[in-house]
């Protein structure tokens, strides 16, 4: 079908569950394609040679890899919801701090429950969550302001995988004390039925959490640290 | 656009991102007011534009808030002047690939260089600088299907990804040498080789990039910062 669209990924990774949000706000039709980390589909590795990694967006035959680049690329060629600001300021604003998240918020944080919050890794996780606060003033109930955008959809991981994780571990990273702004902005955007119908069940995620911790050399995880993106 | 102080540039003579955005700038013949930082004591006017990073280069437009990370600032440039050399292609598929290959270009392809530097020993090199081939061999087939047999990145005339790698240019060829390796081996990658030497030499980049001394005067002062340890 000429405007069939596929999304290949896993149920556990936060990366490919802010591309299933995005084609839910956008109310794109999608295939999914479930792989298998260990035993990678010949289509995955051919649709992402580069990387080999989740998630591939497949458009028409065409595959686009990386989850911000996919998200911007549903913006351009799909009308409906918009995930990013038309102004060209305010676009640029967005990008800045989904890259923030990608780059500094995420890793940060994920390193911090690793190393079962270690005490410099804390410090360091809690700073990076600071600005995120502060981006929260002004009464904003989602970073894009009263609707989700790419900012919103960048930080699915602080909002729900961050929780399953603080429970399996017995920490509070994001704490309603420390983070008024940003505990609030987690409920909001997990009860929002786009991103409701695109988040894994919170007892996979728990259970991943507590295996996991138990063996934290497993495969899964050095995947997550080289970023399915 | 009108007035040159409308948009002011803080950044460092041998920032390869600042050189990016500057090169950007030439391109679409953008006037604007170049801020030189001292990254070693940062400006207040630094610090307050970019808190999260404090980092070069930051974009001051008229009196909007600072737009900060080179790649968004490019982004921003093309899409309020789009009338004055377009960057990014029209077709959404196009502005997807170049987007993954700048995010290649910037997360996996230069990080090698900062790891280069950081790294004493020579086992340790070596396994740098073949992850180096691998890179330049992935840039090299991007480069082919992206340029269709023309001079650049963005066919006949630069685009976005000649101005995301183009800016790296004299930066890796001055890592290069103190590590005896050339990224841009004709043998190996003769497109991407013949490439560079274009690029380098087009006006609108050459004219802000830094020369040897300026260079090894910036490598002195982040080898104190960000000292070598492997």
């Amino acid at each position: 079908m000429a405007d069939e669209v596929k999304l290949y990924g896993l149920d556990g990774s936060p990366f490919v569950c802010r591309v299933k949000i995005a084609l839910n706000l956008k109310k794109i039709d999608y295939k999914f394609v479930v792989e298998d980390l260990r035993n990678k589909s010949a289509d995955l590795l051919k649709y992402n040679p580069v990387h080999k990694k989740i998630p591939v967006l497949l458009h028409s035959g065409k595959p686009i890899s990386e989850s911000l680049v996919i998200i911007e690329y549903m913006d351009d060629a799909w009308k409906g919801a918009p995930l990013l600001p038309k102004d060209p300021y305010e676009k640029a604003q967005a990008r800045f701090w989904a890259k923030f998240v990608d780059d500094k918020c995420i890793p940060i944080v994920f390193k911090a429950i690793v190393s079962h919050g270690e005490e410099k890794d804390l410090a360091e996780a809690h700073e990076q969550l600071q600005f995120l606060e502060n981006q929260l003033n002004e009464g904003k109930k989602f970073f894009g302001g009263d609707d989700i955008n790419l900012v919103d959809i960048s930080a699915t991981f602080i909002a729900y995988w961050v929780g399953a994780a603080e429970e399996a571990l017995g920490l509070k990273l994001v704490s309603k004390d420390k983070y008024p702004k940003l505990t609030e902005w987690c409920d909001n955007y997990i009860n929002c039925q786009a991103v409701k119908d695109g988040l894994p069940p919170r007892e996979i995620l728990l259970g991943f959490f507590k295996m996991w911790f138990a063996t934290p050399n497993s495969f899964v995880y050095n995947e997550f640290l080289n970023k399915s993106s | 656009m009108g007035n040159k102080s409308e948009i002011k540039l803080l950044g460092t003579a041998a920032s390869p991102f600042a050189n990016r955005v500057q090169f950007a700038l030439n391109l679409k013949s953008m006037k604007y007011e170049y801020i030189e930082e001292n990254l070693a004591c940062k400006s207040e006017l630094l610090i307050k534009s970019n808190p999260v990073h404090k980092k070069v280069p930051v974009l001051l437009h008229a009196d909007k808030p600072p737009i900060c990370e080179s790649q968004i600032i490019v982004e921003y440039l093309d899409e309020i002047r789009p009338d004055l050399y377009q960057l990014l292609p029209s077709v959404s598929l196009d502005r997807a690939n170049c987007r993954f290959w700048a995010a290649y270009i910037d997360n996996k392809f230069f990080p090698l260089y900062e790891e280069l530097r950081q790294t004493l020993n020579k086992a340790g090199q070596e396994a740098i600088k073949e992850q180096m081939i691998e890179a330049t061999q992935q840039l090299e087939e991007a480069f082919i299907k992206s340029s269709n047999g023309k001079t650049y990145f963005g066919g006949d005339q630069v685009g976005y990804l000649d101005v995301i790698l183009g800016c790296f240019i004299r930066w890796t060829q001055h890592v290069d040498e103190l590590n005896d390796f050339n990224k841009f081996d004709e043998v190996r990658i003769l497109e991407l080789a013949k490439w560079a030497k274009c690029i380098a030499s087009h006006e609108a980049l050459k004219s802000v990039t830094p020369g040897k001394e300026t260079l090894e005067s910036f490598f002195g002062l982040i080898n104190i910062y960000r000292p070598p340890y492997k």
